[in-house]
């Protein structure tokens, strides 16, 4: 997509204020268009999030699937408002290691650009002559000292360092990224409750529950009764439990905070490195605790006759890795498919009123699209539990699986 | 769709780590109290419902036995009763039939003495009329000898004399 239109990010609405603060910074001349983006940002603005583009140059309009793309994606950068030089971000530190060169950390607002600067870049970009322009990220530029590399983002967000030759350097960006960010916000939530109520247990010794307590005491029941106890069985869950209770209130807490409204949208469970990692952890537990039972089903199944044999045993050998990556990629297109929910029903009402110029269409759109993104939310909030639900119950029974003794 | 892997090293790096770290302190400092604390507890309650049912076992047994020994003593009551009564009974009977034997006995006894008695007495009063009649007859024969109106006088005394008993 290099169709160069200024537009350049998502836009979360919050409040009637930003809303409109947003949209003044707009370059649409069209007084009807500011006038029904106002009715949307008010109909927006009802307290739930939601993604709305505004036109910051060119006049030309963006395409909506990349446009939904870039806002489920990771970022280097907090995007909590505004649009082009009145862009509301939080920099995040970028950290990128080459093993040649070594490491470099700076700020991402060296990457984003701001005032003039920017909108000089961007008109350059359209103009198709730089290769490093970004429609979304920005395309700023920093030279690190000590490595010598120069560092930018690019289209699609990722970083690339060259060194002063312009080649392209192979460096790792190690970047406490967006969704970084989110997981150390969510495990510093976990360190914070989960030891409280641990010693809760501790101190109130053969007294009914309390408070924090008391709250989670049927989740983490649930899982050890309702997930763990059924799949492994009472004797062998008990190995399994810290590792199942810990993914579970990662998982949930994460897709909670990818609910979370003003803060920028984190899409941690949607981001594929971390459900990798998490995939990951369910492949290594499941594989170094497969008795021989478990491989002896999966070389060589018992009472199948030779040539069906032939067959299952590569499906079987294939389902070892399959059944992870099968983990990750449910979760991942499960929460970010919600997230790409709301953004398409938000798009709808530009796409509808055709970006501004039928008022009425859009405004009848957007009453639709705000009572479906309403009901959206409540979806999103029942699959935040759900997909956290069946993360761990599937690991349960892969490790289930693993552990049963034979029976026959 | 490159998007979605644009940080792909960062947050597999950094997912790695942070899970790690979080799955080793939640499971000391989180899981390990709060599972040990679960399941103690969940042993308390069922020891105490163990222990509530024994306790009703044993008020039942205790309630059982008392019945059981409420019966015996009104049996036992019902039994010394009985005993009482049947021995009062024939103390009775066997006094009513001493006092009857012993009745009959001195009857007999009376009888007896009387019938000696009476014996005797006919044989004394014998003997008396007998010596009486031979006095009278003494005399008579005395005095007839000597006078007739005497002799005659003299039997009438004697008779009004002589009372037979």
């Amino acid at each position: 997509m290099r169709k160069g239109f200024g537009v350049r990010n998502t836009v979360a609405i919050f409040a009637p204020k930003f809303a409109t603060a947003m949209f003044d910074t707009t370059r649409s001349n069209n007084g009807i268009m500011r006038f029904s983006m106002r009715i949307m940002s008010l109909l927006l603005s009802l307290g739930f999030t939601g993604s709305v583009l505004a036109s910051s140059g060119g006049g030309e309009n963006p395409d909506p699937g990349e446009f939904i793309i870039h806002h489920i994606a990771d970022a280097h950068d907090i995007h909590l408002w505004g649009e082009g030089p009145s862009a509301v971000h939080i920099p995040l530190p970028v950290i990128s290691y080459s093993p040649e060169y070594g490491v470099s950390m700076f700020s991402s607002a060296h990457l984003l650009h701001h005032g003039e600067d920017h909108v000089d870049m961007s008109d350059h970009g359209m103009e198709g002559a730089h290769e490093e322009h970004a429609p979304h990220g920005g395309s700023g530029q920093y030279h690190c000292h000590e490595t010598g590399l120069t560092y930018s983002l690019d289209g699609n967000g990722a970083l690339h360092a060259h060194n002063n030759a312009g080649e392209h350097v192979h460096a790792y960006d190690l970047s406490i990224s967006k969704s970084v960010l989110g997981m150390f916000i969510v495990i510093f939530m976990m360190l914070l409750i989960f030891p409280r109520v641990g010693s809760a247990y501790k101190k109130r010794k053969g007294q009914a529950p309390k408070g924090l307590q008391n709250a989670l005491e049927p989740l983490i029941l649930f899982i050890r009764d309702e997930v763990a106890v059924p799949s492994i069985g009472a004797k062998k869950a008990d190995r399994y439990l810290p590792f199942l209770l810990t993914t579970f209130f990662f998982i949930f807490l994460c897709n909670l905070l990818g609910l979370v409204p003003f803060i920028g949208a984190f899409n941690v469970t949607g981001t594929v490195g971390v459900t990798l990692i998490l995939a990951t952890f369910v492949f290594i537990i499941t594989t170094v605790s497969g008795n021989r039972h478990y491989w002896g089903h999966i070389f060589w199944p018992p009472g199948v006759p030779l040539p069906i044999k032939l067959i299952l045993v590569p499906v079987e050998v294939v389902g070892i890795l399959l059944k992870p990556a099968v983990l990750m990629i449910r979760l991942t297109a499960n929460i970010g498919a919600g997230h790409i929910i709301i953004l398409a029903l938000t798009f709808l009402v530009f796409i509808i009123s055709d970006y501004g110029a039928h008022t009425a269409a859009g405004i009848g759109t957007g009453i639709f699209s705000v009572a479906f993104m309403i009901f959206m939310y409540f979806i999103e909030l029942l699959v935040a539990f759900l997909q956290a639900y069946v993360f761990t119950l599937l690991a349960a029974l892969y490790f289930g699986d693993a552990t049963q003794e034979a029976h026959h | 769709m490159e998007a979605f892997l644009n940080t792909v090293y960062g947050t597999v790096f950094w997912s790695t780590i942070s899970f790690l770290v979080v799955l080793i302190l939640m499971r000391r400092m989180a899981w390990g109290p709060i599972l040990q604390g679960l399941k103690e507890r969940e042993e308390e309650i069922d020891g105490a419902l163990n222990k509530a049912k024994e306790a009703r076992a044993e008020i039942e047994n205790l309630q059982s036995d008392n019945e059981r020994l409420l019966q015996e003593a009104r049996a036992e009551r019902d039994g010394m009763l009985r005993d009482a009564r049947d021995m009062s009974d024939k103390l009775v009977a066997d006094a009513k039939q001493l006092a009857k034997e012993e009745g009959e006995r001195m009857i007999v006894q009376a009888k007896q003495a009387i019938d000696g008695e009476r014996a005797g007495a006919v044989a004394d009063l014998k003997a008396e009329v007998a010596k009486l009649s031979l006095e009278i007859a003494e005399t008579l024969v005395r005095q007839e000898l000597s006078d007739d109106g005497n002799q005659q006088a003299l039997i009438g005394r004697m008779i009004s004399d002589s009372k037979l008993n």
